[in-house]
């Protein structure tokens, strides 16, 4: 098992002082009886715990979402969801893993097999008779929205593509994409990279791998780190170099910046590096703007914009810069979500014993959507299985906000999500 | 007043008189126990824990290390349910040099001790938080024991070979009969003191189990007993930082133990000579020699939460000996007060250690029997006690019961897992008298939050329950699953069975507003000396529920004490022998 510690988060169960402010603030315990809440499966039942008991002994911190909205409201400190994803590895470990969370924990490469061929690969798995299959076998419920391939290519084979067009310059940044933009939103990458560009900044997109997240969540602990070494290998020597690594997934920015280091308990030197250079793009554009070098030639865009902030954005403990940003546009009437969590939380709404959990936990967000009235075209997430949810729970489309601020700067189509003139 | 006849007269309730109650009533004897408080209440309810393997005395009291060894292997036969295999490590340190490791193995083969030398990086992946500049790790079959299930299964055994038992009952004389040479014990008179009463209690043999308060007993017959009240400090970690029983590979000393018990793990203990039994104050010396120590066995133990100190009482006894309390001997005395002082009908067994209770109560026990002419064999290290079939107790039970009943909306006490049926249970069918009682029979309480939210809610129960329990200390109860939620659970249509109603509710029960403030000042009173950073913490937000929401130490109380009440008086006098160490 994985070695503890003081730097890993068992010992933070110490900080916890009962008071059950994250049980009452627990977007899933308000939904179902199945999760005894927060502080019970956390701090409180890690006192029980011991690494080879007989058998483990709970199995309901499994209904844990991970969305971290214990972490924020914690008056104390306590790593509460890490905790939790510590038991739920510690349950895999004794006991093995379902062949449906290893897949749903390998986005990376199902991305990559499905990118081949794209069509096939979104027929074969979006019809009808699939996706009743995928749940009755599988258990991965038949409503859920999965994405869709791209069908114009990875975001690497376009970067290799438009090499040549590049922007060159002695401002440099480094983008990490992740799967999600790599296989099935190539265009969030696109708009990103137009956004620095316009900036005056030149875009290295490194070779990279999946953060490890999709395994973290579902107790993959060993794969994980293995993908975290890949990624301290192939990226902390730009941040040796005191370049800024950014990121437009926000999961995925996380998981680099705290929870693989912290619930793998890898604190190398190397993995501090990284740590300390990764940034959420919001929260780097934030940065440039108070420096006075964010480049503000926007045109209007007159729209009442739904917004929610990921749990997981939440979680990097930065406010909401992508809302600071959005609010500098003309015309954009931003109307900020409060709702808790959107209920997909990483893979857990896919699952066909909590998708229902999944949509209960949403319905806070959607109905905030439906309050804001008939004008909503599209809301705007950082996250993309946020969006996704959000779409599948509003039936609106949801855009990153990169791809809003790309359009501001007239450089992207938020109809058909691509760049302009492309 | 109440008259009694019985044959033997077992005075105190700790896990050595219970065992002599058992012990006794298994070979038929007509056997009464009385004790002035709880079970427990005295030094078995106030030590660490360990189940020793004897390794700690093999070198230096090999008698001791044959005796712990031997009993632990009975033990884990006879209370299995209420030991856990921990398993332990003896370390050499970088500071336990010298000779005393290869002396250690020496003497283990020597005593019988098993003991098998395992490599650092080994002990390491077991323990990933021990010290890693550790030279050599053996290991010995140590354990964790629960002391307080584990009188109160034995009292239960007891009560099931025919004995009684009084709790709240106390020795306020010796019945003392015939003169100069004649003399001799025929019982004591006894007084209830939840209402006050007094009982004559006339026995044949009576035998003081009263541990460091033997001196005190014997005093009453007029006999000399110097007891060495060694008073040992022990602070309790938040959670448990090991699973395995650390010990320092060195001469016994202070601070040298790490026992993981139940959900916390205990650093023990000092060891100093105090004048009196219940003189348990803790000076913040000893919480800092504690941490000083624990950091060499854990690196960074005293930065983790702390979540109590206490104090127990060690009743060592050694004929003439008056030196430092660390040195005296850890085997146990029997003493015959007709030899030794012509004075017949009386036994004192005192000393020896939680380990050893079975023994010391199977020696006592065969001198009574040489004594009233009867000879039975011992049977109790063949005889299990109730409860043994749950196997060895693990960490992780009460949480996997609760999971499986699906009791997690039944918790009184969240930190400790105490469901209201569990409670429930054992406030009907135990003497309790106050909150203090419950916290030993189901851990209510002894978590993190030190009873800050467990409190109301159990006093509010008992509120409920007090008119309605059942004759004391009943027969037919289990008090072998005294502890597990899944087995204290209400019937399908959710009814508590209700026992018959009978009306002998001591005072405290009968006031809400007495077990409320007993209670919070019983927790209260182990968490003064540890108040800083986490648990400063936590009680800041108890003091907020109970003094800024509740207004608690303005309750009402009618203007009744409970019998606990005089243990609260904090007692700021310096102690006069305080020895501290250079």
């Amino acid at each position: 098992m994985f070695t503890e510690s003081w730097l890993s988060v068992g010992p933070s169960l110490d900080d916890c002082i009962k008071c059950n402010i994250c049980s009452s603030y627990c977007p899933v315990a308000a939904v179902t009886d199945l999760f005894p809440g927060p502080k019970y499966v956390g701090p409180q039942a890690q006192r029980f715990r011991e690494n080879g008991q007989p058998h483990s002994p709970d199995h309901s911190v499994d209904y844990c979402s991970g969305c971290r909205v214990c972490n924020e409201v914690c008056p104390t400190g306590v790593k509460i969801a890490e905790l939790n994803a510590r038991a739920r590895a510690q349950i895999v470990a004794d006991q093995g893993i379902s062949l449906r969370n290893r897949l749903l924990g390998r986005n990376e490469l199902l991305g990559k097999v499905g990118s081949i061929a794209p069509s096939l690969a979104n027929f074969g798995l979006h019809n009808p008779v699939s996706r009743v299959l995928a749940d009755k076998v599988m258990g991965i419920a038949k409503e859920a929205p999965l994405p869709h391939w791209s069908r114009n290519g990875t975001f690497g084979s376009w970067i290799k593509r438009t090499g040549d067009q590049r922007l060159r310059s002695d401002r440099k940044v480094v983008y990490y994409h992740g799967c999600a933009t790599m296989y099935y939103e190539p265009f969030i990458g696109k708009a990103a990279v137009a956004v620095l560009e316009h900036n005056g900044f030149e875009v290295i997109v490194p070779p990279q791998n999946c953060c490890g997240l999709p395994m973290l969540s579902n107790g993959e602990f060993k794969a994980a780190r293995n993908y975290h070494e890949g990624n301290i290998q192939k990226l902390t020597g730009y941040a040796r170099e005191g370049l800024a690594i950014v990121g437009t997934s926000t999961s995925c920015t996380l998981t680099l910046k705290e929870e693989a280091p912290e619930l793998l308990d890898m604190h190398s030197e190397e993995a501090n590096t990284l740590k300390m250079a990764v940034w959420d793009i919001f929260e780097w554009l934030r940065e440039l703007y108070q420096a006075g070098e964010l480049r503000s030639d926007f045109h209007r865009i007159d729209m009442v914009l739904p917004y929610h902030a990921p749990c997981q954005y939440r979680a990097h403990r930065v406010g909401k810069p992508a809302m600071e940003i959005l609010m500098l546009i003309p015309g954009i009437d931003l109307r900020e979500s409060h709702a808790r969590c959107c209920g997909i939380a990483g893979t857990y709404g896919y699952k066909v014993e909590k998708y229902q959990i999944g949509m209960d936990v949403g319905e806070e967000l959607f109905g905030f959507v439906r309050e804001q009235g008939d004008a909503v075209e599209m809301t705007a997430c950082d996250s993309e299985t946020c969006r996704w949810q959000l779409e599948h729970g509003t039936g609106l489309p949801s855009r990153h906000p990169i791809e809003i601020l790309a359009a501001a700067y007239g450089l992207y189509d938020l109809e058909a999500r691509a760049l302009v003139g492309s | 007043m109440k008259h009694i006849e019985t044959e033997i007269l077992v005075i105190g309730g700790g896990a050595t008189g219970t065992g002599v109650a058992w012990d006794a009533a298994l070979r038929g004897f007509k056997t009464v126990l009385v004790e002035k408080r709880d079970l427990t209440h005295g030094t078995t309810g106030r030590y660490h824990g360990l189940l020793h393997s004897g390794g700690r005395y093999v070198v230096k009291d090999p008698q001791s290390a044959r005796e712990c060894i031997a009993e632990n292997r009975i033990l884990r036969r006879t209370h299995t349910h209420c030991l856990e295999e921990t398993g332990g490590f003896f370390v050499v340190t970088p500071e336990d040099e010298g000779d005393f490791p290869d002396r250690f193995v020496a003497a283990c083969a020597e005593t019988g001790v098993p003991c098998n030398e395992i490599t650092v990086a080994e002990a390491l992946r077991r323990e990933p938080l021990l010290n890693p500049r550790v030279s050599r790790v053996f290991e010995v079959p140590d354990g964790a024991a629960d002391s307080f299930l584990a009188t109160h299964a034995t009292a239960q055994a007891a009560r099931i070979a025919g004995a009684e038992l009084f709790l709240y009952h106390e020795v306020v004389g010796l019945l003392v009969e015939g003169g100069e040479g004649e003399c001799r014990v025929a019982g004591a008179r006894v007084r209830d003191v939840a209402n006050g009463e007094d009982v004559e209690i006339h026995a044949a043999m009576t035998i003081s189990a009263t541990g460091a308060w033997a001196g005190q007993l014997a005093k009453m017959a007029g006999i000399e007993v110097e007891i060495i009240p060694g008073k040992g400090t022990m602070v309790a970690m938040n959670h448990r930082l090991v699973n395995t029983v650390l010990n320092r590979c060195k001469m016994p000393a202070d601070g040298d133990i790490l026992v993981p018990i139940h959900t916390v793990s205990v650093i023990g203990t000092t060891d100093v000579r105090v004048t009196d039994p219940e003189h348990l104050r803790i000076e913040p010396w000893e919480v800092q020699f504690m941490l000083d120590e624990g950091d060499k066995l854990v690196p960074g133990l005293s930065k983790a939460r702390v979540v109590r100190a206490w104090a127990g009482v060690r009743p060592l006894y050694q004929e003439g000996y008056t030196g430092a309390s660390r040195e005296a001997t850890r085997q146990f005395t029997l003493l015959d007060h007709r030899e030794r002082d012509g004075v017949a009908g009386l036994l004192t067994i005192t000393g020896g250690k939680w380990t050893t209770f079975r023994l010391m109560a199977e020696k006592t026990v065969d001198k009574a029997v040489g004594h009233l002419g009867e000879l039975k064999g011992c049977i109790t290290a063949n005889t299990p006690v109730p409860g043994v079939e749950q196997g060895f107790y693990w960490l992780g039970h009460r949480l996997h019961e609760v999971e499986a009943a699906r009791l997690q909306g039944q918790l009184v006490c969240e930190c400790e897992l105490v469901t209201r049926s569990m409670l429930e249970n054992a406030a009907r069918n135990n003497p309790t008298v106050t909150l203090d009682d419950l916290r030993r029979d189901v851990r209510l309480g002894m978590g993190p939050c030190q009873g800050g939210f467990c409190t109301y809610r159990a006093v509010g129960i008992l509120h409920e329950i007090g008119d309605q329990r059942s004759e004391i200390g009943a027969v037919d109860w289990n008090v072998a699953f005294l502890q597990s939620p899944a087995y204290n659970q209400d019937d399908e249509a959710g009814n508590r069975h209700l026992p018959l109603t009978i009306d002998n509710s001591p005072l405290a029960i009968s006031s809400p507003n007495l077990l409320l403030r007993d209670f919070l000042q019983e927790r209260w009173k182990g968490v003064t000396p540890i108040l800083w950073g986490r648990q400063l913490k936590q009680e800041r937000l108890d003091e907020l529920i109970y003094l800024s929401l509740m207004n608690a130490d303005h309750l009402p109380d009618d203007g009744g004490s409970s019998p606990l009440s005089e243990f609260y008086n904090f007692d700021t006098t310096p102690n006069e022998n305080m020895d501290i160490p250079e």
